[in-house]
């Protein structure tokens, strides 16, 4: 039980890890928003791992959910923005 | 040819900077086992009002750092309203979104409301409730409500100052007639957690919808919803 429970934390820190690296280095607006969603969604694991039932539920709420939903938002408003005035540019923007 | 402020200046500081936090992580690994902060905060939990640790630092040790977060969600919404009126916002949701929303966001406030009241003795509180609040008016945005189920414009100011200024009130008063600036008598202590808390708890929640409607109400709100 307890190697189960190490090999879930290692898994974790390392996918938290991953995404952190992924998030950071996409250029996509929109893509890095989603990542980083799912990036508070496994922090918020590792808070409840930590046994710090309040921190996991802040950042699973405010974290992971109301600030994913705010820059999803402007994310939105950026690539309007960008590709309003001239939809040429589609090219630069694809990953 | 070299620019002292990005070649040199910039790389000293960010050295020292690194080199302080350092020295102060080596300075809490091997510190002698004084009496820790954590440990007289636990102690005098139960004088608190409240008797989970985290609240109780929150709303009552630390209250006035608590009582700058407010402050620092209001500048921020101020901040977004400066930037402009709100966009036109989402078409209407078709009827199975429309269902699940009108399903959801009772739920949400009804949760929020436990949320709020369970932070007295279990993980919740104030910030988590208000979070729940924000995304019921963010769940009303995207089925189409074009103010996310927000009062008007004279009714919203009022609603997302209310925290800071319960907070603020309260502290003052307690200056005033008691011990000092947020520091509760010992009986009312439950009860004025309580008011603050649910002061915070709605102020949070209309500031976070009305953040992600991203600027100013419109003008005629009531006029534009579901057009």
């Amino acid at each position: 039980m307890n190697a189960l429970l190490v090999i879930f934390d290692l898994l974790l820190t390392l996918t938290l890890l991953g995404l952190a690296v992924v998030t950071l280095t996409s250029r996509e607006p929109r893509r890095a928003v989603i990542l980083f969603i799912a990036f508070g969604l496994l922090l918020a694991l590792v808070w409840a791992r930590l046994r710090a039932p309040d921190l996991a539920l802040a950042e699973a709420a405010i974290g992971a959910g109301l600030s994913g939903a705010l820059m999803l938002a402007a994310a939105r408003r950026a690539s309007g923005r960008t590709t309003s005035p001239a939809d040429s540019g589609d090219a630069e923007d694809a990953p | 040819m070299i620019r002292p402020l990005e070649h040199i200046l910039i790389p000293v500081g960010l050295i020292a900077v690194g080199g302080l936090l350092g020295w102060s992580f080596f300075l809490a690994v091997t510190g002698e086992a004084g009496e820790r902060l954590a440990a007289v905060a636990l102690a005098h939990v139960p004088d608190s009002g409240v008797s989970n640790p985290v609240t109780s630092v929150l709303l009552n040790f630390r209250a006035y750092d608590t009582l700058l977060e407010l402050a620092v969600l209001l500048a921020a919404l101020l901040g977004i309203w400066s930037l402009g009126t709100a966009g036109s916002g989402f078409q209407p949701a078709a009827s199975v979104l429309d269902g699940m929303v009108a399903g959801f966001v009772p739920l949400l406030i009804l949760s929020a409301g436990y949320m709020l009241w369970v932070g007295a003795y279990a993980p919740g509180g104030a910030f988590q409730a208000g979070a729940l609040l924000g995304a019921a008016g963010v769940m009303l945005a995207l089925a189409g409500h074009r103010n996310a189920g927000l009062p008007s414009e004279g009714r919203l100011r009022l609603l997302v100052a209310l925290g800071v200024f319960v907070f603020a009130m309260t502290g003052l008063l307690l200056m005033v007639v008691g011990d000092g600036f947020l520091t509760y008598p010992r009986g009312l202590a439950k009860w004025l957690i309580l008011i603050i808390e649910t002061a915070a708890t709605l102020s949070i929640g209309a500031t976070l919808a009305a953040a992600y409607l991203g600027g100013r109400p419109a003008a005629h709100p009531k006029s534009g919803e579901a057009t």
